[in-house]
């Protein structure tokens, strides 16, 4: 069934190290979409017209184009069209990070909605400065709720980086590709056991931590 | 009031219990038709679960209840039986938030009585109009007050005929401007002879309203008698302190 | 950017816009049947099917779609079991799909409070009318936001289909790239197509999602 080219050579480790390239990249990008999305977050939240607009515009845009037009835009389109030479994995990075911190920014600003004004006026009402009630009321309340949130964001970076493969990047479904290509006569049915193996690695890399971010809403929940 | 002497309803010996709290042993109960019964006690002394065994939302694990002479048994076909013929009326008001006044009410005969879609039409628009809610009969719940939730939720239990009513604490959720109207609809269903159970905090509504008042406490009737005797002479100890709580 | 070449590229797009829209509905479709039967039968708890639809969910909501795909569409074949690229993409999306739509259906399905299900029974309503007529509606409006939300998921997710042969509408932005060199006219197609895809739909979404607020919530 196409197991037995798994124990060939190194391939496990090269299937093993294309992941690693997939991770990578989705870490990179989560990290920049995490940090920028709560920046964007809070500016979405000062009702100025014009910032306004321009998230509204943003997040739409995000919302209805597939990541992978997006890639295909900045990877063909500024590399091959204005000249700029981008490498597969830089416009990865761009595309995931403008794709992620758009996300993260529609849950900050639906965390920071969230927060009751009772919870306001009543620490005002307690005496405490608005810094005071950004630093011990609101601002733990916010973290509880995003953390979940973010790292559900991690994993669904992990699953999108799959995508890579279609600019060229050797992520590990391309290296599966080339096993199975270098494979062909010595084991026809390689693509069963490989395409499945991938599988199941996808899952042993997400899962984990889908069951983190599930035990922590659940922990936090009240 | 045309009170004849036939129980509606009789409680036989039940008992109730959760894992190892015992919420009621061994309680009689007669109610007879055109009765209304008001149930009063503290808090946490089971008279909200004894409404909601009267309806199967809870079992008992002892003890029958005897409804128009036939014994329900718990778990049966009958409960479904029990249910049509015994209306109840929560605090929360429980309307169903995706329909709209006249679905609400009408839902249960049509679905339940197999009833005729326009004759309960007529019926529901004739009670709506009699608790002032006519004009609200294509609205959501969402878009009404408190009490006239409440005041949706009887006629949505008015509307299966059910023998015996049972009114748990309906107007604790509601602001104080608004308990007179749900009160006022209460007391015009007693007028007409309606067989009631009521369990309520309102002690003023409690004497105008019932034929015969209980009072419950640890489980146990401490006292039952009719409200002149109840609140004038009351005969324990027990209940005059919790008559003077209520009182202030 | 040259209008005669997007005018002469209109016709291939139409075409793999066709393809992609039928696919990404038919999954959508399958997708929400698999996810109320999973919905089900995990919310009652059926012996064995919970199970089974337990781990189905955490097996599809935890994989990209892309290596669904792969194993559906290369892997199969190689046991015997041969699936035509469309029906491929058509059953990867359903099935990634289905995972998504259940989780919305059981979580709306769990957030009916309890006094609705008493209110419905003290009414004399039977357990099976009680869930036809007041707990299921009442869970369908409350996921409504969900499966909108879901609906555009898996249209995105429709455009990894040229990577199993489907000449969908990146499939025939990358081709054009490749043939022609027409890079900006290409792009510039693919994303008015994907617009009219998708901009009804999440439109379509924020209008429903106002009218189901109002009639949930608050009773």
């Amino acid at each position: 069934m196409g197991f037995e080219v798994l124990l060939k050579g190194n391939n496990a480790l090269r299937l093993l190290m294309g992941l690693g390239v997939a991770l990578r990249i989705s870490l990179i990008s989560a990290v920049i979409s995490i940090a920028l999305g709560t920046v964007f977050g809070v500016l979405m939240t000062l009702k100025k017209p014009a910032i306004t607009a321009f998230f509204r515009i943003y997040l739409e845009t995000v919302r209805i184009m597939p990541q992978m037009v997006l890639l295909f835009i900045v990877y063909f389109g500024a590399t091959k069209a204005r000249g700029i030479n981008l490498t597969a994995e830089t416009a990865a990075l761009i595309v995931f990070s403008f794709w992620g911190s758009a996300e993260m920014a529609d849950l900050v600003r639906g965390a920071l909605q969230g927060i009751p004004k009772i919870q306001y006026e009543s620490s005002t009402s307690l005496g405490l400065s608005t810094m005071q009630t950004d630093r011990y009321v609101i601002g733990p309340q916010i973290i509880r709720r995003m953390i979940p949130l973010s790292i559900n964001l991690i994993t669904r970076m992990i699953k999108t980086t799959s995508l890579v493969m279609m600019i060229g990047i050797v992520e590990v479904l391309k290296v599966g590709q080339q096993i199975i290509e270098a494979n062909r006569k010595v084991s026809p049915n390689a693509a069963f056991g490989i395409f499945l193996v991938i599988f199941l690695l996808y899952f042993a890399a997400c899962w984990p931590i889908s069951l983190l971010a599930k035990y922590l809403e659940r922990k936090w929940e009240n | 009031m045309d009170v004849d002497m036939r129980p509606i309803l009789e409680v036989k010996n039940i008992s109730k219990r959760y894992d190892d709290i015992t919420v009621f042993e061994n309680l009689n109960l007669q109610v007879k038709k055109g009765e209304v019964l008001v149930i009063v006690g503290p808090s946490g002394c089971g008279k909200s679960t004894l409404l909601r065994c009267l309806n199967a939302l809870e079992p008992i694990q002892e003890g029958e209840i005897i409804l128009d002479g036939e014994a329900i048994r718990p778990g049966s076909r009958e409960v479904n039986k029990l249910r049509e013929k015994v209306g109840m009326v929560f605090q929360s008001y429980d309307l169903f938030p995706h329909m709209t006044v006249l679905q609400n009410v009408m839902l249960a005969p049509i679905k339940v009585k197999k009833r005729d879609k326009k004759e309960v039409r007529e019926e529901a628009l004739a009670l709506l109009d009699r608790v002032g809610l006519l004009s609200k009969k294509d609205q959501f719940p969402r878009q009404l007050s408190g009490g006239q939730k409440q005041r949706v939720a009887i006629v949505r239990a008015l509307m299966m005929h059910p023998e015996v009513l049972l009114l748990d604490e309906i107007t604790a959720a509601l602001d104080p401007e608004m308990v007179q109207e749900v009160l006022e609809v209460v007391l015009s269903l007693a007028k007409e002879g309606r067989t009631m159970l009521i369990v309520t905090h309102e002690m003023q509504f409690a004497r105008a309203v019932a034929d015969r008042m209980i009072f419950i406490d640890g489980g146990h009737i401490v006292e039952e008698g009719t409200p002149e005797e109840f609140f004038e002479h009351p005969k324990t100890e027990r209940l005059s302190s919790f008559l003077a709580k209520m009182r202030f | 950017m040259n209008f005669d070449v997007i005018t002469s590229y209109i016709p291939l797009y139409t075409e793999a816009f066709f393809l992609t829209i039928r696919i990404g509905w038919t999954g959508i479709g399958l997708a929400l049947f698999i996810g109320v039967f999973v919905a089900f039968a995990q919310h009652f708890r059926v012996p064995v099917l919970a199970r089974i639809a337990g781990i189905y969910v955490e097996l599809f909501r935890n994989t990209p779609l892309l290596c669904q795909l792969f194993f559906l569409y290369f892997g199969l074949p190689k046991i015997g079991i041969t699936i035509p690229a469309e029906t491929c993409g058509t059953l990867g999306l359903g099935l990634l799909g289905g995972s998504y739509m259940a989780e919305v259906f059981r979580s709306g399905l769990g957030s009916i409070p309890v006094t609705q299900e008493e209110g419905a029974l003290a009414l004399g309503l039977t357990r099976r009318q009680m869930f036809t007529y007041v707990v299921f509606p009442e869970a369908l409006s409350l996921s409504v936001p969900g499966i909108v939300g879901n609906m555009i998921f898996l249209l995105k997710e429709t455009s990894v289909f040229s990577a199993i042969s489907l000449m969908d509408l990146m499939f025939t932005a990358k081709d054009l790239i490749g043939l022609y060199y027409n890079t900006t006219e290409a792009l510039f197609l693919l994303v008015i197509f994907y617009i009219i895809m998708l901009l009804p739909v999440s439109v379509l979404g924020s209008i429903l999602e106002n009218k189901v607020k109002i009639r949930t919530y608050g009773a």
